[in-house]
């Protein structure tokens, strides 16, 4: 059995791993900071519609969501399969809005309240008649900054 | 295994437990931020007489999406990519047509006095189009504007109108401003 031999004395030492965990942990925070836990569950069909001339949002503590789309698969069962809207976690109604963009305003810093935006996450294949009601009941509730929430493509189709 | 004194431990499983949590956070982490087409919609106003006929026809510019998204602009039907085409040139209109807006004198910083167009686009849809349909077309309109923009940049100050400075920015917004106009709908129904 030929044994291995190193090749010259004294070459060159072995990598300490001893900083390994370092690189880790830093590593490690910089991912716990930077992390976002998605704090409502979509219980609606969600394919955004692609766009090329996409604007990132400013601030997101200035931006309320309002998800429309097809219910998911086992909320078919109650909720049928024409588009609904999705406050929050909860299905609800065009009526809803109003409220619950007084709520959002509500939490908002005061000073922060006339920039508010409206994020519209509708399904690409919803019809605009739902989307055309939220927009009225939004203007009703002064919540005139919208943005439809869509995703960046480099060509459209 | 060689009994240690109380009070060390082996640091060398430290690695793998922050592997395991570095792991988790990087399978948790969504760093996804929104974007989208950002639109300011006018107050609303119940008892709003249609200001239409202050305006003048040759003014607007009218976009129809009807419920099998087929698009009618100006009374032409066209495909979603010629629109931004046709956009481009209802914004500028380069020949001073007369069926295409008209223009009136107006003092800009950085630019001096340039004619500004009065054109508005109108986009009404109605009740049964896809919303993909309608954000495709929206998304045509402002590719238009964007493109309008960015040509006057690189002629005026020679550099892409993303790479100006704000106020210059703010200049070409002035010359070329974005005026697209979301009507309600109206049910223009299908195509026959």
């Amino acid at each position: 059995m030929a044994k291995f031999e190193r090749k010259g004395k004294g070459g060159l030492p072995e990598v300490s791993t001893a900083s390994l965990p370092d690189i880790v942990f830093m590593l490690l925070f910089f991912f716990m900071v930077s992390t976002v836990m998605r704090e409502t569950t979509l219980k609606i069909e969600q394919k955004l519609p692609g766009a090329t001339e996409v604007k990132k949002m400013e601030k997101k503590s200035l931006v309320s969501y309002i998800n429309i789309g097809k219910p998911k698969g086992s909320f078919q069962v109650m909720y049928g399969t024409e588009p609904r809207i999705q406050l929050n976690d909860a299905f609800a109604k065009v009526a809803d809005i109003r409220d619950y963009v007084a709520a959002e305003r509500e939490k908002m810093d005061e000073k922060e309240r006339p920039l508010m935006t409206v994020s519209l996450k509708v399904d690409e294949k919803t019809k605009m008649g739902i989307v055309v009601d939220v927009k009225q009941e939004l203007r009703k509730a002064s919540a005139l900054k919208i943005n439809y929430s869509t995703r960046k493509v480099q060509v459209i189709e | 295994m060689p009994k240690r004194p109380t009070g060390q431990f082996s640091a060398a499983s430290m690695a793998d437990i922050a592997f395991l949590l570095l792991i988790f956070f990087l399978v948790a982490t969504t760093m996804d931020i929104d974007s989208g087409l950002s639109r300011q919609m006018p107050p609303y106003n119940p008892d709003q007489e249609e200001s239409k006929d202050l305006i003048k026809e040759r003014n607007v510019y009218v976009v129809l999406i009807n419920s099998n998204d087929q698009i009618l602009v100006e009374g032409k039907q066209l495909h979603v990519h010629m629109i931004r085409e046709a956009a481009k040139e209802f914004i500028v209109n380069p020949e001073n047509k007369d069926n295409l807006p008209e223009k009136t004198p107006k003092e800009i910083d950085f630019l001096g006095e340039k004619m500004v167009s009065k054109g508005i686009i109108s986009l009404q849809n109605d009740r049964g189009t896809s919303y993909g349909m309608y954000i495709k077309v929206q998304n045509e309109l402002i590719a238009a504007y964007n493109e309008v923009r960015d040509e006057v940049s690189m002629r005026e100050f020679g550099k892409h109108y993303a790479d100006l400075p704000k106020e210059k920015q703010d200049a070409v917004k002035k010359y070329y401003p974005q005026i697209i106009s979301e009507a309600e709908p109206k049910n223009i129904g299908g195509g026959n």
